[in-house]
């Protein structure tokens, strides 16, 4: 009942997110046609506005973007002029979607377990090791990273494609330099958790009832030791897979995230409000599964 | 001291590299704090004082680029043969403060809200966290701008008219840190509201509750002690997410201004240099050793001090 | 906690899942991706500047676009690949009348679209016509402004285009009718606005006609497809009418948007050709500049700084002047940029036909300290706080204004004993707050369009939207009027000159700081038919790579 309530609420929640980022990219001073030449007449300036209604005012263009939305068309690229933003999205959100969940997939494969181990082996050298890694992980961003695999794996030893996109082995670099740095955040909250739920009352009594370690580890610390990577990982996924925009411009990757930050930069108001629409949805659905993801891990969890 | 402190204190000091973190994070910030100065009075010393002063000039222009590291230059030069040593103190300050900002932010303004929202749950936690979903969905680099923008000029000019040219002079940084703030507390809500989601039922709550204590005795006493060690992680992984988003919206010209360096916009400039042609490492490796060593030390600090202060410890 | 260690062995056996479970994941999504379409290798990969915003010849903006819809859209005349003059391209010959207002353009008679049908003046009427309608929107439409009445029509105050000058005199005859004589109007006949594009396709399709497929192109090339971001892929039109001196069949280009990715894919043998100076990573030119597969030459650009003149102190010009005399250009052509750029002492760059530019202000900070003590400032005393305004850009080379206005301000400093302070903003920001005059000083550069002074002297007409200075110099304006409707090609280039005397000489609104130079990074025994120019014009069909098999020696000699 919660969760369909919830569900039920998304939309006036995605109009409001839909109002509050078209009047934020509008109120944003420089316009997308404000270039480092201008036409040579002031009647063009005002024709290339015309063209797109940026010369009515903010609430009219609102009320026509959503008219637009109505029929599933989110309007026209005004820097990319021959594409909509429907085109960017169908073309772009593929790669992005298979680049986020890789890295996804590998930052929760190494980051769980390294984060399991280090809370296990607390004070041990595995421990040491395990965190160590963690923060390096977590201290070196990927424009530093990426660079490096390209220098060696890339370039040196000629294992890898430098950039672009299509192949398998396009993938593997973009993937470990995005997933090594949430691999190291992730470990970090994992390795919390753990210690956190090792310390309760009801470990020492599961211990207490003769249940083996290895029981009492999996089925009832872990549960609930991963809550705060899954409370993390909401946002995580929902960042991954509309993409990245530094991943993307090293290795020349054609996904969502160089469209977003350079859709920004350019003021390119369809595309900005389009992409934060997707982003949003992604996000509401993501945070519903996580809150529903609590309920599942630890049985107490109740939403009154 | 309170005997509560004082048995803290010891638990902390047992902890060696949690103490060493502390000793080395220390020693950083007299060294950004006391350069500067011991530079500003060199500067009127007599001679050998003044080539002491503009040797630790981060603005100090020369001839001698890109030298590598050297008994004159520690780190190095740069592209306008600026000592690298000092532009990398110089910048220690800012990072550090902008990550200590974002920090503080995400600690009292996310940790409060989360808490909250959890706690209260029903329609207060639905409206609450909706609020950060729609501050999260939000294209945080237009924010930036507009921010930045439209609020810029005005502060600006009256701090100027208030007569403080020294805080007009940093209105830039100011914005970079409200900035900064403003986006860092959302995952902090959300993670420590699902720790309280998961606390509020637990026996000793429901003990407690059932003794008569009010919701924020329970909050204070209870669930957010409780909820301490997930919020020191997540505080340590703010600190370096901070600095190097900074880096990011100083590479969009939105952070500090040159001449001004930070950890962050040097670490852009050298990881520029990383190519199979021709590498000037010392202007990543110098950066990034510091940057990866005083978060280090962050992290085990906050290990050390949440060891600290847990009560069950002990045992 | 202690009974826990001493179980600790036990545990990895039974975590064994963890370790599977990210190669699992990894092995699936593998597969998953795995049935990626296997592409043909193009003959030649080309890094060519961003994304495009556009392949529709009117509406590009940016010089990287604009060679792709070059390859795709011909005008009436081209840019040739030697030295990037005129030359006949769709028309074979044409008249100019004897008072230089009137041009008639005859087409040649094999003229037929990539699809087919054949391409006629009609055609042409309806490309140029499309260019000037304003429901358009094409940034370049002033380009068709030296037209009669086109300005007239395009604002509204004409309503019949019949009355622009614009005839079609029969199948293969077009006739245009300039307000003046214009020395420069068949420059403008290839500039990419003015080039011929397909009637049907753009009334059945719209704003969104670049999607069909197939595409007619009246040019080299045709387009098979378009991925945003991933590349465009370009193959060999065999209806062109010059196909037969078409030497590549295939070319991809990458829109590559950062010099660090362009130089790996070079160095990795994935891009054959690196042609934009803005993909060569300026930190490492000192060296590339040694190699012989790195050519670099004078290009058509100038980079520079403005004055706010409508603010004080500033509108003084022996201030200006003062700025000028103290910036030390060659060193920042010489510890920043190192890419064979030349110091610029004038606006118009070196080498634009038909013109001789004046001497303009060296470096000479002693006259600079005289000039600014008789504007009232002795040493800098007294002399407000300015701020420099520039932008700082996601891009690679735009990084490279931060470090120029590093070095001006010191230079100021030094020199002149003024502070200047440095205001880095957003790219949007910064053009938006330099057209509202907004800044005491800031960057700019500005690359001609075309190979005469004109594209760059016009910048400084008081009514020019490009002004940004707030500088309106009636006698300016003159000049370049009296120059522009002369058909004495030496009495124009004296009139030019005088005008810019006054502009980098006498009033100084502007300082110049360097000429842009040109990169070209190829390998000349792999890649031929690139020559390196002014406009860094490479026509595409000039392109063809060489045998592997070819004796190196051999090569030379060609």
């Amino acid at each position: 009942m919660y969760f369909l309530k919830r569900l039920f609420f998304a939309l006036p929640l995605l109009l409001l997110i839909s109002f509050l980022a078209f009047m934020l990219v509008h109120v944003a001073p420089g316009g997308p046609f404000d270039r480092e030449r201008k036409p040579a007449s002031p009647e063009i300036e005002h024709q290339l506005q015309a063209k797109y209604h940026l010369d009515e005012p903010a609430w009219k263009q609102y009320l026509r973007f959503l008219g637009d939305l109505s029929r599933g068309d989110l309007g026209p690229s005004l820097k990319y002029r021959n594409h909509s933003v429907n085109d960017i999205i169908a073309q772009a959100l593929p790669v992005s979607l298979v680049l986020g969940a890789l890295a996804f997939g590998l930052s929760v494969g190494i980051g769980v377990p390294i984060g399991y181990f280090s809370a296990v082996r607390r004070g041990r050298w595995q421990d040491y090791a395990g965190s160590f890694f963690a923060i390096l992980m977590v201290c070196i961003p990927a424009f530093v990273l990426a660079p490096f695999l390209v220098m060696y794996l890339g370039i040196r030893w000629r294992m890898l494609p430098v950039a672009l996109w299509g192949t398998p082995a396009h993938t593997v670099m973009p993937v470990i330099a995005l997933g090594l740095f949430f691999s190291g955040r992730i470990a970090r909250l994992m390795r919390e958790g753990m210690l956190q739920v090792l310390r309760a009352e009801f470990i020492t009594t599961a211990r207490a009832k003769g249940l083996s370690e290895h029981t009492v580890l999996l089925r009832h610390a872990f549960r609930l030791a991963i809550l705060p990577v899954v409370s993390y990982c909401g946002p995580l996924l929902a960042d991954l897979l509309t993409g990245s925009f530094v991943i993307e411009s090293l290795f020349q990757i054609p996904g969502l995230g160089t469209f977003l930050v350079n859709g920004s930069l350019n003021r390119d108001y369809t595309l900005v409000v389009g992409l934060v629409l997707l982003y949003a949805v992604l996000l509401i659905g993501l945070n519903l599964l996580v809150d529903f993801a609590y309920v599942v891990l630890d049985r107490r969890v109740k939403y009154a | 001291m309170p005997e509560p402190a004082q048995r803290a204190w010891s638990r902390f000091r047992r902890h060696r590299v949690a103490v060493l973190s502390a000793l080395a994070l220390a020693v950083l910030v007299l060294l950004v704090l006391l350069l500067p100065v011991a530079a500003h009075f060199a500067a009127r010393a007599g001679p050998s004082g003044q080539a002491f002063a503009a040797r630790f000039d981060p603005d100090q222009l020369s001839d001698a680029q890109f030298q590598p590291p050297s008994a004159a230059h520690w780190f190095g030069t740069d592209v306008h043969g600026r000592d690298l040593f000092a532009r990398v103190l110089f910048g220690a300050g800012i990072s550090l403060m902008v990550g200590l900002v974002g920090a503080g932010v995400s600690l009292v303004i996310g940790v409060l809200w989360g808490a909250i929202a959890g706690y209260a749950g029903g329609r207060v936690d639905a409206i609450m966290m909706r609020l950060v979903d729609i501050l999260y969905s939000l294209p945080s680099i237009i924010f930036v701008i507009v921010l930045i923008t439209t609020l810029e000029g005005v502060v600006k000019s009256q701090l100027e008219q208030a007569g403080s040219g020294w805080l007009a002079h940093s209105a830039r940084l100011l914005f970079l840190f409200v900035g900064l703030g403003a986006v860092s507390w959302l995952n902090m809500a959300r993670i420590v509201r699902g720790q309280v989601l998961s606390l509020r039922h637990r026996a000793f709550v429901e003990a407690s509750r059932a003794m008569g204590a009010g919701p924020i005795h329970i909050l204070a006493r209870h669930i957010l002690p409780n909820t301490f060690g997930v919020v020191i992680v997540y505080v340590t992984l703010t600190v370096p997410a901070i600095i190097l988003y900074e880096s990011f919206l100083s590479y969009l010209g939105l952070g500090v201004q040159p001449p001004m360096a930070s950890w962050g916009s040097l670490i852009a400039e050298g990881a520029d240099q990383i190519n199979p042609i021709r590498i000037y490492w010392w202007l990543i490796v110098c950066p990034g050793t510091l940057l990866v060593g005083a978060l280090l030390a962050f992290n085990f600090l906050g290990d050390g001090l949440r060891d600290a202060w847990d009560v069950r410890m002990d045992k | 906690m202690i009974a826990l260690r001493q179980n600790a062995p036990r545990q990895p056996r039974g975590a064994f899942s963890f370790h599977a479970f990210p190669a699992l994941i990894l092995v699936l999504l593998l597969l998953l991706i795995g049935c990626g379409r296997p592409q043909p290798a193009a003959e030649i990969v080309i890094a060519n500047g961003g994304e495009p915003e556009s392949l529709d010849p009117a509406i590009v903006t940016s010089y990287s676009d604009m060679r792709i819809t070059k390859a795709l859209f011909e005008g009436l005349l081209r840019l040739d690949g030697e030295q990037g003059r005129p030359v006949p391209g769709l028309a074979s010959h044409w008249e100019i009348s004897p008072d230089q207002t009137v041009y008639t353009f005859h087409l040649r008679s094999n003229l037929v679209w990539s699809t087919g049908e054949p391409i006629t003046a009609e055609d042409v009427y309806f490309s140029w016509k499309r260019a000037l309608d304003p429901a358009t929107a094409s940034d370049y439409a002033g380009q068709l402004f030296y037209i009669r009445n086109a300005e007239d029509f395009y604002t509204g105050k004409l309503k019949d285009f019949a009355e622009v000058g614009l005839r079609v005199l029969d199948r293969l005859t077009f006739r245009v009718e300039l307000n003046s004589p214009l020395a420069f109007f068949l420059d403008l006949c290839c500039f990419p606005t003015l080039a011929v594009v397909p009637q049907k396709s753009i009334e059945r399709a719209g704003d969104r006609w670049i999607g069909e497929r197939p595409l007619p192109s009246s040019g080299p090339y045709s387009l098979v497809y378009w991925r945003l971001n991933d590349r465009v892929r370009l193959r060999k039109n065999p209806q062109y009418w010059d196909a037969a001196h078409t030497r590549t069949d295939v070319i991809d280009i990458l829109p590559t948007g950062s010099p660090n990715v362009a130089l790996n894919l070079y160095e990795t043998g994935i891009a054959d050709i690196v042609w934009d100076k803005d993909l060569i990573p300026t930190e490492l030119l000192e060296v590339l500049k040694q190699r012989p597969d790195f050519h670099t030459f004078n290009y058509l650009g100038t980079y520079f700084y403005r004055f706010n003149v409508t603010r004080k102190p500033l509108d003084d010009p022996r201030l200006r002047r003062a700025f000028a005399l103290s910036t030390d250009k060659d060193r920042i052509v010489r510890k920043l940029t190192q890419g064979g750029e030349k110091p610029a002492y004038q606006f118009v760059p070196n080498g634009v036909a038909n013109y001789t530019p004046p001497q303009g202000l060296s470096f000479d900070p002693a006259q600079a300290r005289e000039l600014l003590a008789a504007a009232g400032f002795p040493g800098g005393r007294g002399f407000p706080t300015l701020n420099y305004t520039f932008f700082s850009a996601a891009g690679g080379a735009a990084k490279m204004q931060g470090k120029i206005a590093v070095e001006l301000q010191q230079m100021w400093r030094e020199h002149l004993g003024v502070t200047v302070e440095l205001r880095q903003i957003e790219r949007k920001v910064f053009y938006n707050t330099q057209s509202r005059l907004d800044y005491d000083l800031s960057a700019s550069s500005w690359v001609g369009d075309y190979n005469d002074a004109n594209t760059f002297l016009d910048l400084y007409l008081s009514n020019s939207g490009n002004n940004r200075t707030g500088w309106k110099n009636p006698a300016y304006d003159d000049l370049i009027r009296r120059a522009n409707q002369q058909t004495d090609t030496a009495r124009r280039a004296g009139l030019l000159r005088e005008a810019e005397a006054l502009l980098v000489e006498t009033e100084a609104p502007v300082v110049p700081v360097f000429f842009y130079a040109g990169f070209n990074c190829f390998d000349p025994k792999k890649i031929g038919g690139l020559n390196q120019n002014l406009l860094d014009e490479h026509p595409l069909q000039d392109l063809f790579r060489r045998p592997a098999a070819t004796n190196p020696d051999r090569t030379r000699e060609d």
